[in-house]
């Protein structure tokens, strides 16, 4: 019965999902990065006129979720199950953001994969014929999520270079099994991978074999090349860890990228806002590839990409405590 | 000793002390010697700025040298906190690093931080139990030493 | 020597050790100020550290060394008054304006700011 999976771990679907709309919502410095021309809103500050960080967060989530169905003309009783995800503590933002919809809610945490995972899940509903049509949703904050995993906002101390910043905003996404856009044609989840890297300023170096597990994962089970695709973008590596990745595709399985191999974590901020390995979070690859990608996506700019997400599944309790950061990576191949 | 484990993967033959090894090779390096001297001229400043209070202090209110010590270290503090509530410290320690963490404006930072970040969380659980939060480790290791070399040296004298 | 400068020399060298010593070890910023407190106390025990405030003033009772260094010696001076009792009602005798201060106005400031990311 399994005629949908290909390999191991992927997943290709027979009649693959369009995602049909996306709406994103940009924190002030993500605002004023180089994707600026492409969000659909920017927030002035990190309040997004709300009372605390927390509350600004769910809003952000609940205004994408509204705008993407208002753009597609659909009431939330049309759509059959919301999919989303944050960083913060028991996915509380998804979970308040759910509270203002009368749609089934399926919550999920995988930290920073939250958008290729709410995607594969998605479209499996979908293809499955589960569901017609899906809404999904991520957000995250720098100030909820710092304080969270590391120190107070206001906390004076210097930043590792190795460091990255976690990104503030929000995006939801219609995925349908009818309809135009780019199509979500496979997905291959990953396995989680602990290297012993205890640093939380490490994210890159602790995700980065992750990473590279999923890719050669995909390629093996669709017998693909890298050159099959325009563009292969990890999620939230940074710098560091997409040179690492690099490094290790090279040492380790002789793969080389031409030339298509790129980071979200690295576009979402210019070199001088002082974000040292770039930019990381949930939305972070939510923000790249539902604003700039899908936009060349639509137009046919680009027409095959694969987002390989990529998170660190570690909790404030096991960073305080010592513990390595377990991580994992999340594929979906979009293509038009 | 922890044992050592290869890694959850057959595509990275590396265990992980090998693979541990490898990142803080190719990590970035923090540029040490930048960051001693601007903590060192930073944290110098601050000092000095204490030291012209100081005096003053004695010089123009007559205080003793003990009692214009206190307030002058009651004045840096009360200036680390409100540069913390402004929400400038966060951007100063970020160039000064230790130069501000060190002298009593980090203490006061530590406490301000914290107490407002968890704010919301209410006046007894929220601030009232929160102001300690990053400041109370140095209370706790201080008192204890006190204790002890205390001990130690009266029971020498 | 000019207390200005020394003050300047002694509490800039102090914060550049704590800089060093986060950079270069896997500790903290908080691990470094509660290991500075301590050396401060013990400091204090050996008598090493009142010729260094009589040196350089502010640039030794500014860093957090010195917070160690008045909780060891009021513990000190008391035992020596009061024997053993001394130990615990001498301790917070030089820094409790200090504390206090950094208490009250800690807390106020806190009731009227609210954290900007």
């Amino acid at each position: 019965m399994k005629d949908k999976r290909r390999g191991r771990h992927t997943v290709q679907f027979s009649s693959p999902p369009y995602i049909v709309s996306t709406y994103t919502i940009a924190g002030p410095l993500e605002g004023q990065g180089p994707l600026r021309d492409h969000f659909d809103a920017i927030s002035k500050d990190g309040m997004y006129e709300q009372k605390s960080f927390e509350k600004a967060e769910a809003k952000m989530m609940e205004d994408a979720v509204n705008e993407v169905l208002r753009k597609t003309a659909n009431l939330p009783e049309y759509i059959d199950y919301f999919v989303a995800s944050d960083l913060l503590d028991q996915i509380v933002i998804s979970s308040t953001t759910a509270s203002r919809f009368p749609i089934p809610f399926i919550g999920m945490y995988s930290a920073c994969t939250a958008t290729a995972l709410c995607s594969s899940i998605a479209a499996m509903l979908i293809d499955g014929g589960y569901a017609s049509k899906v809404v999904v949703a991520t957000s995250s904050h720098n100030s909820t999520a710092e304080r969270q995993f590391r120190y107070p906002v206001e906390y004076g101390m210097q930043r590792p270079p190795y460091s990255q910043w976690t990104a503030t905003g929000a995006t939801a996404a219609l995925v349908a099994d009818s309809g135009e856009g780019p199509r979500i044609t496979s997905c291959t989840l990953g396995c989680v991978i602990e290297t012993g890297i205890k640093d939380p300023y490490d994210m890159g170096g602790a995700m980065a074999p992750a990473a590279l597990d999923t890719i050669v994962q995909h390629f093996e089970d669709t017998s693909r090349d890298p050159d099959y695709y325009d563009l292969i973008i990890t999620g939230d590596l940074g710098e560091f860890g997409h040179e690492l990745l690099k490094e290790l595709a090279q040492s380790q399985m002789n793969l080389k990228f031409p030339n298509n191999l790129s980071d979200c974590g690295m576009l979402l901020y210019n070199k001088d806002q002082g974000v040292d390995s770039g930019a990381s979070g949930c939305v972070c690859s939510a923000l790249v590839l539902f604003s700039k990608i899908y936009k060349e996506l639509c137009k046919g700019a680009i027409s095959k990409v694969l987002l390989v997400a990529t998170g660190a599944l570690h909790s404030p309790t096991s960073c305080h405590q010592g513990e390595s950061i377990p991580s994992i990576a999340h594929a979906i191949a979009i293509e038009r | 000793m922890p044992q050592d484990k290869p890694l959850n993967t057959s595509r990275v033959k590396l265990t992980q002390k090998q693979y541990q090894q490898l990142v803080s090779e190719r990590q970035p390096k923090v540029p040490v010697l930048k960051r001693a001297l601007r903590a060192f001229v930073s944290g110098g400043l601050i000092c000095t700025f204490g030291q012209f209070l100081l005096e003053t202090y004695m010089d123009v209110f007559g205080m003793t040298r003990d009692l214009a010590s206190s307030a002058t270290t009651a004045t840096i503090i009360l200036i680390g906190g409100l540069l913390t509530g402004l929400g400038y410290f966060d951007k100063i320690a970020a160039f000064a690093g230790a130069g501000v963490a060190v002298p009593v404006t980090g203490f006061a930072n530590s406490m301000v931080s914290s107490a407002m970040e968890y704010k919301r969380e209410g006046l007894i659980y929220g601030i009232g139990s929160h102001l300690f939060g990053l400041a109370g480790s140095v209370i706790v290791y201080g008192v204890v030493t006190a204790f002890v070399v205390g001990l130690i040296v009266s029971l020498v004298s | 020597m000019n207390t200005y400068l020394a003050a300047f020399l002694v509490g800039g060298l102090i914060c550049a050790l704590g800089q060093v010593l986060v950079d270069t070890t896997r500790f903290t910023q908080g691990h470094i100020l509660s290991a500075f407190t301590v050396a401060g106390g013990i400091l204090a025990g050996l008598g090493l550290y009142k010729p260094l405030i009589d040196f350089a003033g502010a640039g030794a009772t500014l860093p957090i060394s010195s917070f160690g260094n008045a909780l060891a010696q009021g513990a000190i001076n008391e035992a020596k008054r009061t024997g053993f009792m001394g130990l615990l009602s001498g301790m917070f005798e030089l820094t409790s304006s200090g504390i206090a201060a950094a208490i009250v106005f800690s807390f106020l400031i806190a009731l009227f700011f609210d954290p900007r990311s």
